[in-house]
This record gives C-alpha cells, sequence and structure tokens, in this order.
C-alpha cells in the first residue's frame, strides 16, 4: 500500500515496522511528530520525557534492557543529551538504539544553525541521512540492524526539509513483536569507571574501522553514473534539488554520512572529470573528502548559511546569481507570526513591557512578545536560560538591578531545565523575580502533554506536578499566583516583589487558547462603539491580531464623528477573530468596548 | 508550457489559519490518485500565529525536489491579496495565478505604521496576463461556513488540471466526514463549474 507521508511519519511508521517498542523524546520542532505518530501504533511504550537528556537515559537503559530504543530531538536537543550521549558511544547497547536528530537549516523555527553532523565525528557514532520519506522510514530500520550489528547507538539525522515535506511511501508488514529484554549485568561494559572506560575506548577505534569497512559496501551508499564530466557527492535533500536541475550529472549518493566510505569516494572522484560536494550548513562532507588528497568544489561556491534550495544550487553552480525576473514592488509588509487572540501571555506581558526591568525570556511562544507593540521582553538564548540569565545579571549589578530584572518561562520550559536554576536563585540568594507563564501545555510545538498538566503521552492520568509547592520546597519564599487576564492585579504583584528583598517566584497562570477544552469554550466576543472611540490608540498597544486601525480618510464612505481636535481614525475589532479575553476593554478609557449583543 | 523534467508546480500561499495546508494535502491526494508521483512542502515558520504560509505541491512523472525554484511556478493558488505580491518571483511568466480577494491586515497595518497596498491588482496585471480574482471568503461565509473556503479555491484550481471529477469526489469522500463531505463537494463542484469557462488546461 502506498502512502502519503511526511519525513516524521515515516521515521514513526518505519520504527513501528522494525520491531521498535520504545520511544522517548522531548517536543522540538521539526521533530515532533515522530514521537506523536509513534505512540499511536498498538503496542508500543512511548513517552515525553521532561528534557532531552532524560529521554536519552531513558532510551539508554531501555536498549540496556534489550528493547530496540528511539530517542527523538530537535539538532539543540542533542546539546541537552549530550553527556549521555558522548558515552552510551563507549558503552553500546544491547537492543538496538537510534538518535534521531532534526537539524533546522534557516531556523524556521529555532534559535541557531548548528550542524548536527558534527556531533557523529565528536562521539564516534554512525550517522544515517535520509532524503526523502520512503528513504526515512527505510533508513530507521538500517539504523537499528547497524546498532545491534556494530553494539553502538546510530544518529538518524534529518533537516526540515525532509521530516516536513511529504512524498509517497510503499507500506511494508510490521516485524513480529519479540520479546528480548532482561536483565543482563556487563559491568566491564556498563560502568564506566576510569579503568573499564580505557578499555571501552580502545573498543570504540576498532568499531569505528570496522563501519569504515561496512560504509564501503553500505547498499545506500551508492553511485549514479551517467555523464562522466560532472560528478556530485552529496547527502540528504540536497540530493533532490540537485537532481532536480540537473538529472544527467554523476552523482555519488551518501545514505551514511559518517563514517564516510574513503574507497567509494576515491573511484568515484576517479571517473568524474570536476568534482563537486553539495551540503547545508558546514563543510562535513567536503572536509574529510579532501583529507582524502581529492580534489573538489564545494564551499568555495555553495553557502555556509541557511537551507537550500534547487534555485540557490543552480545558482551557485553557474557562478551568478539567480536570474529571476525583477519586479517593481511596494514595500511589501513583514508579517511575523503574533500570539493568538486570547492568549494568556499577551496580558502579562503588556504589563511587564511598561516596568523598567531587563526582562530574560526563554523558548516559547511568549518569545513573541518581544516585537512591537509589546517589547516585553529582552533575551532569548535557549532553553532554560532565563532563570540563570537573570540571577547572574542580578548579581553582577548589585544594588543597580535591584527591582530591576525579572526572567519569564513557559511551564513545559521551566520543567525542561529551569527547575535547578530556580534552586539555584535561593541558594545563592538572587534579588531577581522569576514569572513562569504556565499556560497547562506545551504550547509551541502543539499542546504536548508534560508533568503538570496531569497526562502521559499516551493518555493516561499521571501525577502533576505543583509549581507552588515545587517553588516553596526549592527555597523561594514569596510565591505568588496570578491571572494575566486581569491586568491591574498582575501589575500591582509584580511590583511589590520588585521591591521586595530576595527571589520570588509568580505563576501567571491562564490556559493556552488553543487547548481542546479551552476552543470549545463559548466565546463571547468584544466589538467598538463606533461613536464612543476617542481613536487613542490604547487598545493597539496589545498587539492583538482582531483589532485594527481605521483612519478617518479610508473611509470615505462613513461618517463617525470626531471626539478629539486631533482624532485621526478610530480601532475597530474583527468579532469573527476576538477570543473576548477582555484585555482591550480593561484598557479603554472611553467606555467604547463591548460585548457583541447575542443576536448578532 | 514546458519544464525541463516533465514536472509542474503549484504554489499555495497565504496566512497561517487560512487552510493552506488542509488544501494542499487534499490537492496532493488527488494528485497521487491519478498516477502522479507528488511531492509537497510547506515554508513556515509558526503558522498557527498569523504568519505567513507557503506550500508547494509538485507533480509529475518522476519528482525529486519538493520546493521549487523561483520563475518554475505554474499555478499560484493565492489566499490572500497581499501574499500574492510577496512570491511572485516564484512564478514563471506565462504562469496562472488564482487570487482570493481576501485582505488580512499584518500586525505593522493594523497598528497604522504600515499601509497596506491598494493596487496590488494594477502591479499584478503589469506583469502576468493570466489572472483570476475570486472572493472565497465571501462566499464560504454565503455558504454558512468560513472553513469552507479552502475548497473554493480548489474548486477554482481544478479546471487548470486534467483531472477527474471522481477522483475529486473520491479524496473528498474519504478525507472528510460524510455530512461534511457532501457541503464540500457540492460547493468545490459548484465553483469549479464557474471557473470550467474560457479556461486552458495547463496539464495535458
Amino acid at each position: 500500500m502506498k502512502v502519503f507521508m511526511s519525513g516524521n511519519e515515516a521515521i514513526a511508521r518505519g520504527a513501528y515496522e522494525c520491531g521498535v517498542t520504545f520511544a522517548s523524546g522531548y517536543p522540538g520542532t521539526p521533530s515532533t511528530e515522530v514521537i506523536e505518530e509513534f505512540s499511536k501504533y498498538d503496542g508500543v511504550y512511548a513517552e515525553w520525557s521532561p528534557n532531552e537528556k532524560v529521554a536519552m537515559e531513558v532510551g539508554i537503559g531501555a536498549a540496556l534492557a534489550g528493547a530496540r530504543a528511539l530517542v527523538v530531538m530537535k539538532h539543540v536537543g542533542v546539546n541537552v543529551a549530550a553527556d549521555p550521549l558522548f558515552t552510551v558511544s563507549y558503552t553500546g547497547t544491547n537492543g538496538g538504539l537510534v538518535i534521531m536528530t532534526a537539524d533546522d537549516p534557516s531556523m524556521h523555527s529555532s534559535q541557531n544553525e548548528q550542524d548536527n553532523r558534527n556531533y557523529a565525528r565528536f562521539a564516534k557514532i554512525p550517522m544515517l541521512e535520509p532524503s526523502d520519506s520512503q528513504e526515512a522510514k527505510d533508513y530507521i530500520g538500517l539504523a537499528f540492524d547497524i546498532s545491534e550489528a556494530f553494539d553502538t547507538p546510530v544518529f538518524l539525522r534529518t533537516t526540515t526539509r525532509v521530516s516536513h515535506s511529504k512524498s509517497i511511501v510503499k507500506l511494508g508488514e510490521p516485524a513480529p513483536r519479540e520479546d528480548r529484554t532482561e536483565i543482563r549485568y556487563n559491568p566491564d561494559k556498563y560502568v564506566m569507571v576510569p579503568a573499564k572506560a580505557r578499555a571501552r575506548r580502545v573498543e570504540v577505534e576498532k568499531r569505528m574501522i570496522r563501519l569504515k569497512e561496512y560504509a564501503e559496501t553500505f547498499s545506500e551508499n551508492r553511485i549514479e553514473m551517467n555523464d562522466p564530466d560532472t560528478g556530485i557527492i552529496t547527502a540528504g535533500m540536497t540530493y533532490n534539488y540537485a537532481k532536480d536541475i540537473y538529472p544527467d550529472y554523476s552523482y555519488l549518493k551518501l545514505g551514511m554520512v559518517y563514517p564516510l566510505p574513503a574507497e567509494l569516494i576515491k573511484e568515484f572522484a576517479s571517473k568524474v572529470k570536476k568534482l563537486f560536494v553539495i551540503e547545508e550548513l558546514d563543510p562535513f562532507l567536503e572536509e574529510q573528502i579532501r583529507s582524502l588528497g581529492i580534489e573538489v568544489t564545494g564551499k568555495i561556491i555553495f553557502p555556509y548559511t541557511n537551507e537550500f534550495d534547487p534555485g540557490i544550487i543552480e545558482a551557485a553552480m553557474a557562478g551568478s546569481s539567480s536570474e529571476s525576473r525583477q519586479f517593481s514592488l511596494p514595500p511589501i509588509p513583514a508579517r511575523p507570526p503574533n500570539l493568538c487572540p486570547g492568549c494568556p501571555h499577551r496580558g502579562l506581558f503588556y504589563v511587564l513591557g511598561k516596568f523598567d526591568c531587563f526582562v530574560t525570556g526563554d523558548i516559547g511562544c511568549y518569545t513573541l512578545s518581544f516585537m512591537k507593540p509589546l517589547e516585553g521582553l529582552d533575551s532569548c538564548v535557549c532553553m532554560g536560560a532565563s532563570i540563570g540569565m537573570a540571577h547572574g545579571m542580578s548579581k553582577a549589578l548589585k544594588e543597580k538591578g535591584k527591582g530591576r530584572v525579572v526572567a519569564v518561562i513557559g511551564d513545559s520550559t521551566f520543567i525542561h531545565s529551569g527547575i535547578t536554576s530556580l534552586l539555584n536563585l535561593a541558594y545563592n540568594k538572587s534579588h531577581a523575580v522569576v514569572i513562569i507563564c504556565d499556560n497547562r501545555t506545551t504550547a509551541m510545538t502543539g499542546m504536548q502533554e508534560h508533568p503538570a498538566t496531569g497526562y502521559t503521552l499516551q493518555g493516561d492520568i499521571a501525577a502533576q506536578l505543583d509549581l507552588v509547592e515545587l517553588g516553596k520546597t526549592l527555597g523561594i519564599r514569596n510565591v505568588h499566583v496570578v491571572d494575566p487576564f486581569d491586568m491591574k492585579t498582575t501589575r500591582k504583584i509584580i511590583k511589590e516583589e520588585l521591591s521586595t528583598e530576595g527571589p520570588s517566584l509568580i505563576i501567571s497562570q491562564g490556559p493556552c487558547v488553543l487547548l481542546k477544552k479551552e476552543r470549545k469554550r463559548k466565546k463571547k466576543p468584544l466589538m467598538i462603539d463606533t461613536e464612543k472611540c476617542t481613536g487613542c490608540k490604547l487598545c493597539l498597544g496589545l498587539g492583538c491580531p482582531p483589532i485594527a486601525w481605521k483612519r478617518f480618510e479610508d473611509m470615505k464612505d462613513i461618517t463617525i464623528p470626531k471626539k478629539r481636535k486631533n482624532q485621526e481614525g478610530i480601532a475597530v475589532i474583527d468579532t469573527a477573530l476576538c477570543n473576548g479575553c477582555n484585555l482591550c476593554l480593561q484598557l479603554c478609557k472611553a467606555g467604547a468596548i463591548m460585548e457583541v449583543s447575542g443576536n448578532e | 508550457m514546458s519544464n525541463s523534467n516533465g514536472v509542474r508546480s503549484i504554489l499555495m500561499v497565504g496566512v497561517g489559519g487560512q487552510g493552506i495546508i488542509r488544501a494542499s494535502d487534499i490537492l496532493s491526494a488527488v494528485l497521487m490518485k491519478s498516477g502522479f508521483d507528488v511531492k509537497k512542502s510547506e515554508v513556515h515558520g509558526m503558522a498557527q500565529r498569523g504568519g505567513c504560509v507557503s506550500s508547494h505541491v509538485r507533480y509529475g512523472k518522476k519528482v525529486y525536489s519538493p520546493l521549487t525554484r523561483k520563475g518554475d511556478v505554474d499555478v499560484m493558488l493565492s489566499f490572500e491579496k497581499l501574499e500574492t505580491l510577496r512570491y511572485l518571483d516564484y512564478m514563471r511568466s506565462s504562469g496562472v495565478i488564482i487570487i482570493n480577494e481576501e485582505e488580512i491586515y499584518p500586525p505593522s497595518v493594523n497598528l497604522g505604521e504600515a499601509p497596506y497596498p491598494h493596487n496590488i491588482e494594477e502591479i499584478i496585471r503589469k506583469y502576468f496576463n493570466d489572472i483570476h480574482f475570486l472572493n472565497a471568503t465571501k462566499l464560504a461565509l454565503k455558504e454558512g461556513d468560513r472553513r469552507i473556503a479552502n475548497t473554493i479555491m480548489l474548486g477554482a484550481l481544478s479546471p487548470y488540471l486534467d483531472i477527474e471529477l471522481d477522483t475529486w469526489e473520491d479524496v473528498f469522500r474519504t478525507d472528510f466526514p460524510p455530512n461534511v463531505a457532501e457541503k464540500n463537494f457540492s460547493v468545490f463542484k459548484m465553483v469549479r463549474n464557474q471557473f470550467s469557462e474560457n479556461k486552458n488546461l495547463i496539464m495535458q
């Protein structure tokens, strides 16, 4: 049967087909759907772990017990998981262990553009890279076979374009499930104290030699001989971009990007006149190929940054900028993503934006509030960074920082990597104020459960973390809960805590409007009374999508009375988009905002 | 129309929440059912949150790239007027552009800091001949469901593709619950008939 699938759906399917029964991960674009889709298959266990390091350790445990375990994360997640990663390379596994890393060239939804192929070389772990959904499904099975044959973890690397584009996949029969788990003791292999680790270290090098030999005959490293004038070495999605433009050139398509098949590369190089290496991001293949003494053209013509497309490759090969048609267009206003209408973050960040504070931010929807008009957040580095940064800033600023440093962090992000930093605030006596933007879900990646929602990925009722009690247990004396839709009280509590000695924790509790329960809630949309609006623009300061500014001169058919001498227009609300959160109503001094009456 | 590899490219553009991804899924299913190789890819950051969305659908005997290079799009299905301008350089000069007349203001326009260009049609007509306007959103509201606008857009696109009505019907009936399928397919047929007059098929 043929199915149209994304790369991520295909990886989940491939894992199911090859007998994987165990998967762990933390949500992160573009990797999230793998765990979500896998969790729906019969007879599997899948979990959202609190962060990638935990997910990796969970996977290692499952593999040591003999299960085939899949661990899934986005590229920066591997940074979080790097500690166990480098040592599981020494211990090896029992059941297969495959780590999927989803890289994000162009940073469509990431804070950096790191090339995780470097982790393969760094941690001495083989890496496969599929180029479309069919390969994504096939390679996951191959990765588990290699893992078990060579007693090594294996990386499966995708990029956003492979994970999220869809293509046709031929489904296979799932392998029969057999339980190969049991407790196996082997301290020489699993107790990595120096004496044992030194012995395993040697085994890792031996394994690399065997893997290099295997790469020479690995079926997915293949030469496609065509026109011998031009040869292209490539892997992953760039193979498709190149084939789209140059179907008649010769190719060495690498399914395994680490370790490389040196002899196969030499053979291909000897068959073609001019050799190109086409790869996004780092010259990872190029540098290794050059070290074999082979002359290639690579990053001298191809960009280091951003994802490619067929046009970029064509322009680089032709040695000129792309010859697309030139149009004379008016300025096109940008359309950045925005907080949703009715978002609980909007009220909080409107309030925060008015304080003379440095607000250290974190990763989540609320990061969007750095933009105009809210301008409620001043930094964003990585998951969990806000609390540690606020503490460091407050300590360094001493008296100057008192009452002027605030950290904001989402509930899922706080659980991911904010808890230890909050403990540090209490332990090292900070003056910073920490605000957890608790919207009861992992919203940015599409509504995943986490330890404070009370449910697991597979729908079981779970122990529910109490953020207030946790804060107190960690040693924070001042803990408050606020409703961000009540801006007056929110402002008052933040103000009080900024002037209080010692660290404070404020939990801003408002459920995400995209949660199923919230979507079903009956909305009472608002409207603006054009007769009363004075055109003061206060409500526009919320940056709420349904509220728009209409200038009198653009409303030729309608006459609206001016309430002020210099009034230039009025605000209007698109009631179809309004969620009735009432924030604008709290701001309006003219009393011009009201509920749409029932019969409209 | 010609393309070096016989691959056709359709580009759907608009704003997060307009049902573009759903529409491109339906189109892909229809093309796959008609025996083509198909690849599809969206370019968006956080689409659910009001940003730009574009979805590339490419089909033919064998498709490699899920992304179209600039200057290679055969048909653009634009769900929002302004977004058409953002992607004009993806169009081949002989390409067809179908535009929903809905205007969704970007944040800077809402704040009164930037104007929403008012002569979009005039600009596009300077460079392209085969352009068509419809108000899918208004029509959808008239049909009683704003969400049906993407089906209306597919109805306007369908006369440009040589695909049996039965294939469309099959896909609507597998992709939607029965009563929703009925409504969507009848609206689809109505728009398809309107757009069928005087249109040259791009896919023979």
